[in-house]
């Protein structure tokens, strides 16, 4: 019974651990998608906000500010992304195609340029990691000890899927984010600005992307490779779709995620099964809920329309 | 009338986002404290200065032709195969493994290989397909799923018993009767020991598919319910069954795509860290393809130039992901291609106007001198 | 012009002037769509517009409230000269539109949708609950009933037509736009609607009505002002003129509204549908059980409220929806949902109500969306191959006889075509595929005069030719001027079946609200 309790204290402390960066990435694909704008990049925002994140922890050794400069990354990203996407009203798919190209290229680039034509940032000393502040507060080895071993980032994110549910659904830039998202042309009668709530929307989405990529490497690993950023951008988009584009249904998707990852890292230790093969069981879980359960999720009707305004 | 031809259509356009992304690239090389003339010298002379060098450009193209082909396919029948990655990697494991396993002569191990694979391709973006007709499940969602559960199974696979190759995190090498390299007297000639006849096999199937897009009455299905699902359904096409063949063609062209990388070039599978990136190299030879199936012979060989070239960057201590930002701005300043048509035709436009002006103002002065 | 409205007001005290718009033109690069506009409201007057389809009134209602700019001219609101630079500018100055496509948030409740861009605050939150209590007293004052909490996507048109208004009022507008405000409702609806205007008018407000329907002008307006291809024509007062004048005026020459038709006995029954029941999208039984016939060389209008199984009932027939259970036979055989390709061999053909959605592959050539039920047929295709000069030589025959512009358009793309000629491209590829039944739904919907005339010439002639014709119309003058007969559909049932040339539009509102056939 205590083995089972600890395990399952250490399953949800390493589930709590994978999911952030992924929930950081899926709030930010739901806000730019439920304003309307298809973000296909957050993949690339991610990796330029991994690399950022991690390069400025290593000079500074200041977590905080490099947590922060990795969102900026992201926002910077998203920014181009919304230039193009909102102002010049190009394909949504394949502008965020070229930003999976683009930002991560930039991310290798400046590495190389910064670290003797390394990809991978040196260690980043533990000044310049992100924090655990609930470490003590329960004895060492007891279950909640466990469980909250998680860093204050990961606190933050699910905290944020409130505030994000209470800006969606409670406050009047959530309506009319929402609204924008539906139907652009009658916020356009109503004298509310279609391209500025998408601006911030899009913006929003990229910072939050760019965090959810730093998160890596300033808590879960203290360096940045290549390899840190794999597809967890589009799992995030695959997350909102599957939660039905709300930030509470997004948080499900990613837990699902997380508590696969939690498993499959657990598991390593004791080598059972094969981890390539239980690594598929969230993709699979995903694609049989979907047939069984949730079926058609109903996309914003102007996703991926741009607005034009005529004059 | 002629220069109004070139305006409306999109090989213009493409140019101009190649030279600006070439500049885009100028300027961050520049910024990074590199000179640009150096890096780029480097880059076309590792792709032209020696015949060898265009053979292997021509190489590392066969794969992004075929991806590119599969993903234009899709565009043109109104899917986004953002799936292709995945088929990729399910065509190269089957080709791969049946190439390891079936002790066939050449001339039938070949032609399996290649046929399983695309098959295999096909049934992979099949799945998507019928989850998206029969439960309405978003192809974009389930294709990125596809493609992450491709390459844990790849991964899988090639760590099995009798597969995976001692002392590395690889396949063993494929039969040489599964390989479709050229003969050994052909590619000791061109100096490229992987040339191939993968880029035989795309060339004729992007005629084919440009035949069947533009020609047959199986592409005007497709196209019909690419454009207007509803439009179709009701002149007496059924819709499910052609998204389901279309996104079966798409993929079976992507799990080409792969086995021409196995049995023309790699010869065995490593190990997955991250994805291959083919799928979405893929989308951006379709891009700058313009979507037609021959565009994407000359857009696969140019990115497969830039792949080629990059890798060589190295060499002056110049970062390769340079290509990544330049393949990236190319695709970005595609994807604002009607920013620049409308800008052209209003700079004619301004110009004609301005003629007219003269000429009234010629005119007006002429009777002005008449009074 | 201007001595025109002097003239007419001229009688007893001078109302206060509620907007002016002097000299408006309105540029789209070549395209003149306003050539020096005048419009004068008056304080508490309902002002009509008038004009056909594509005579620039929408753009002229589109400059007065901020979505475009004029290229020049001046507009004073309440006789100050003002530059309406957006919609909340216009706002602010009291101008409110209801436009003809409702701006609706369709997932949204009528009380979000109603607040929305002025929503009451409460610190961070959307106030919903003083929301909704100004919805209600507005909904009252004005005796116009909506439930606030319904989602917009759950409720009938007309309701979605008080919420339209209701958003207008709620943001303090005292004079309000409204275009084509009874494209889709029944006469007791707009009957009702004309009461609502009354009330805004009795309250204060002035009202400016878009339309091209003249016996809505007659009804409720004061004055009218007549466009035509984007020119200023006259402004009237509408009780010193007929319907015929304003007609003249607003084509530019006499029209006729009745269609020639010969007299002619209907023949065999083509078309025999028995008990038919089915469901809407949204899972509730629409159909209850409906029986139809139509009969060789006869022109069947199907009168009705959108809503009662109309579209549904075209569904089933063409193969887009499958009914529960009843029966549907053509020439006697069974065809009962069978798929559209089926359908189309046993003779049915179809004028689809929405030609953009159902009727056209707009990225199509004109030339590949005349062969969309035939490409598999010789001689387009042979062996699986679309035969070229044979599709382009289709296209060019059917180009020139049905007068389809520009006439070089058979390499086009579809939705490069006015609204007319796309109308045009399916009636020409419908009569040609000559089925024993032509289904026409809302065949003439936005079309300008002509375009209508043109229509339902070739509609008469398949019936002339001995084909059936089931047309089925939310213009209940359409159904009464063109059908032999006429059935009226209420709450999925036909509700009553009068004679095409006995028919009244008061006993046909009547039955199309629900109210029986005294006959029956």
């Amino acid at each position: 019974m205590d083995v089972f309790i600890k395990n399952l204290g250490l399953l949800i402390n390493a589930t709590l651990i994978s999911t952030p960066p992924l929930l950081y990435a899926a709030l930010g694909s739901c806000m730019s998608e439920r304003s309307g704008v298809v973000n296909i990049g957050i993949e690339g925002m991610m990796t330029l906000g991994a690399f950022v994140g991690a390069a400025v922890g290593y000079y500074t050794e200041n977590a905080w500010l490099a947590f922060l400069c990795g969102g900026l990354a992201g926002a910077l990203v998203a920014l181009i992304h919304a230039v193009v996407c909102i102002t010049f009203n190009a394909d949504q798919t394949i502008t965020g195609t070229a930003i999976n190209f683009l930002a991560p290229g930039f991310a290798l680039f400046i590495s190389r340029r910064l670290f003797d034509d390394s990809t991978d940032t040196p260690p980043i000393a533990d000044a310049g990691r992100l924090p655990k502040i609930l470490n003590g507060v329960f004895p060492a080895g007891s279950f909640w000890n466990n469980v909250l071993n998680v860093h204050v980032a990961c606190i933050i994110c699910f905290v944020l899927v409130a505030v994000i549910y209470f800006v969606f659904y409670k406050t009047r830039f959530g309506l009319r984010l929402r609204a924008v998202g539906e139907h652009p042309e009658a916020c356009d009668t109503l004298g509310i600005s279609v391209s500025k709530t998408r601006y911030i929307c899009v913006i929003l989405s990229g910072f939050l992307s760019g965090l959810g990529g730093a998160y890596i490497t300033l808590a879960t690993i203290n360096q940045f490779r290549p390899a840190v950023i794999v597809g967890q951008g589009f799992i995030a988009i695959s997350a909102v779709i599957f939660g039905k584009f709300t930030p509470q249904g997004a948080m499900l998707a990613c837990l699902l995620f997380g508590v696969c990852d939690g498993i499959k890292s657990l598991s390593a230790m004791t080598n059972a099964v094969s981890p390539n093969l239980i690594s598929m069981i969230p993709y699979i879980v995903t694609l049989v809920t979907l047939i069984l359960f949730v079926g058609r999720a109903r996309v914003p009707a102007a996703n991926g329309k741009p607005f034009i305004k005529s004059k | 009338m002629k220069k109004n031809k070139i305006l409306e259509g999109n090989a213009l356009y493409t140019v101009i986002a190649i030279i600006i992304g070439f500049l885009v690239g100028a300027i961050v090389v520049g910024c990074g404290g590199l000179s640009p003339a150096a890096v780029y010298g480097k880059l076309i002379d590792g792709i032209f200065s020696k015949p060898k060098f265009i053979f292997n450009s021509v190489v590392y193209a066969i794969p992004l032709i075929l991806a590119g082909l599969s993903v234009a396919f899709s565009f043109r029948t109104g899917v986004f195969n953002i799936g292709a990655e995945g088929q990729f990697v399910v065509g190269s494991l089957v080709s791969c493994v049946l190439g390891i396993k079936l002790n066939l002569p050449s001339w039938l191990l070949v032609p399996i290989c290649l046929v399983a694979a695309a098959a295999a391709g096909a049934v992979w973006s099949s799945l998507s397909a019928i989850m998206k007709v029969t439960r309405g499940i978003n192809e974009v969602l389930s294709f990125i799923m596809l493609n992450w559960i491709a390459f844990y199974l790849s991964n899988y696979v090639v760590n099995l018993k009798g597969i995976k190759a001692d002392g590395r995190e690889a396949t063993v090498d494929i039969l040489p009767a599964a390989s479709i390299k050229f003969p050994k007297a052909v590619t000791d000639a061109l100096g490229c020991n992987t040339f191939n006849w993968g880029i035989v096999i795309a060339v004729v199937a992007a005629i084919i598919i440009w035949y069947i897009i533009n020609k047959t009455t199986l592409g005007y299905e497709l196209r019909a319910v690419g454009f207007n699902k509803y439009a179709a359904t009701y002149g007496g096409i059924n819709s499910n069954r052609a998204i389901v063949t279309a996104m079966a063609i798409s993929g079976a062209l992507a799990g080409l795509a792969g086995a021409t990388q196995i049995l023309g070039n790699a010869g065995r599978i490593a190990q997955f860290a991250g994805q291959e990136g083919y799928g979405f190299q893929g989308i951006t030879v379709a891009l700058i393809g313009g979507s037609d199936p021959i565009g994407c012979i000359f857009a696969g060989l140019f990115y497969g130039a830039m792949k080629y070239g990059g890798s060589k960057l190295g060499m002056v201590h110049a970062p390769k992901e340079i290509m990544d930002i330049i393949m990236g701005a190319v695709v970005i300043f595609i994807a604002v291609a009607h920013v620049f048509r409308s800008l052209f035709y209003s700079m004619i436009d301004h110009s004609r106007q301005k003629k007219a002006a003269k000429a009234a103002a010629a005119a007006g002065a002429k009777h002005g001198e008449a009074e | 012009m201007s001595e025109n409205i002097a003239q007419t007001s001229g009688s007893g005290k001078e109302p206060e002037m509620a907007i002016e718009m002097r000299d408006i033109v309105k540029k789209f690069g070549d395209f003149t769509a306003n050539d020096h506009i005048n419009l004068k409201v008056h304080v508490g007057e309902v002002h009509a517009i008038l004009g056909e389809n594509g005579a620039g009134k929408s753009t002229l209602m589109n400059v007065l409230y901020g979505l475009y700019r004029p290229t020049s001219g001046e507009i004073y609101v309440r006789g100050k000269r003002t530059e309406i630079r957006d919609p909340s500018h216009a706002i602010r100055l009291g101008i409110g539109m209801v436009h003809q496509h409702f701006m609706l948030v369709q997932p949204f409740t009528v009380t979000e949708n109603i607040v929305l861009g002025d929503e009451p605050m409460r610190g961070l939150m959307v106030d919903i609950k003083t929301a909704r209590k100004r919805v209600m007293e507005l909904s009252e004052r004005y005796g116009m009933a909506v439930d606030p909490d319904a989602h917009v996507e759950d409720i009938s048109v007309g309701m979605q037509q008080r919420v339209e208004i209701l958003k207008v009022l709620y943001r303090g507008a005292d004079i309000l736009i409204l275009d084509e405000p009874t494209a889709s409702l029944t006469p007791q609806e707009i009957e009702e609607l004309m009461q609502i205007i009354r009330n805004l008018t009795a309250d204060g407000k002035s009202v400016i009505l878009i339309t091209h329907k003249l016996k809505e002008i007659k009804a409720c307006a004061d004055y009218c002002t007549i466009i035509r291809q984007g020119k200023y024509i006259d402004t009237v007062k509408v009780s010193d003129v007929s319907e015929n004048q304003l007609a003249a005026m607003m084509v530019g020459r006499n029209v006729t509204f009745a269609v020639e038709k010969k007299e002619q006995k209907p023949g065999d029954v083509v078309l025999d549908v028995r008990d038919l029941r089915g469901k809407d999208y949204r899972g509730a039984e629409i159909l209850k059980g409906l029986n139809l016939t139509v009969h060789k060389g006869e022109i069947v209008g199907l009168a009705g409220v959108d809503g009662n199984g109309q579209s549904e009932l075209v569904e089933i027939l063409t193969g887009l929806r499958k009914a529960d259970s009843g029966s549907v036979k053509m020439d006697g055989r069974e065809v009962l949902n069978e798929t559209p390709r089926k359908l189309f061999d046993a003779g049915i053909t179809s004028i689809p109500a929405d030609r953009q959605k159902y009727g056209l592959v707009l990225e199509f050539s004109v030339a590949e969306n005349l062969i969309l039920q035939n490409y598999k047929k010789l001689p387009f295709a042979q062996h699986g191959v679309l035969q070229k000069d044979q599709i382009a030589a289709h296209a060019e025959e059917l180009i020139q006889h049905f007068d389809i512009r520009p006439a070089n358009s058979a390499s086009h793309p579809a939705g490069t075509l006015s609204g007319g000629n796309q109308q045009k491209v399916i009636i020409a590829r419908e009569i040609t595929n000559d089925g024993e039944l032509l289904i026409a739904v809302n065949p003439t919907r936005g079309l300008d005069v002509g375009a209508i005339e043109f229509v339902h010439k070739y509609i008469v002639e398949q019936r002339n030719k001995g084909r059936a014709v089931l047309l089925v119309s939310f213009e209940l003058d359409e159904i009464m001027s063109l059908s032999d007969r006429i059935e009226v559909i209420f709450d999925g049932k036909i509700s009553g079946s009068v004679n095409g040339k006995d028919a009244d539009e008061k006993e046909l509102g009547l039955m199309m609200a629900g109210g029986k056939h005294e006959e029956e």
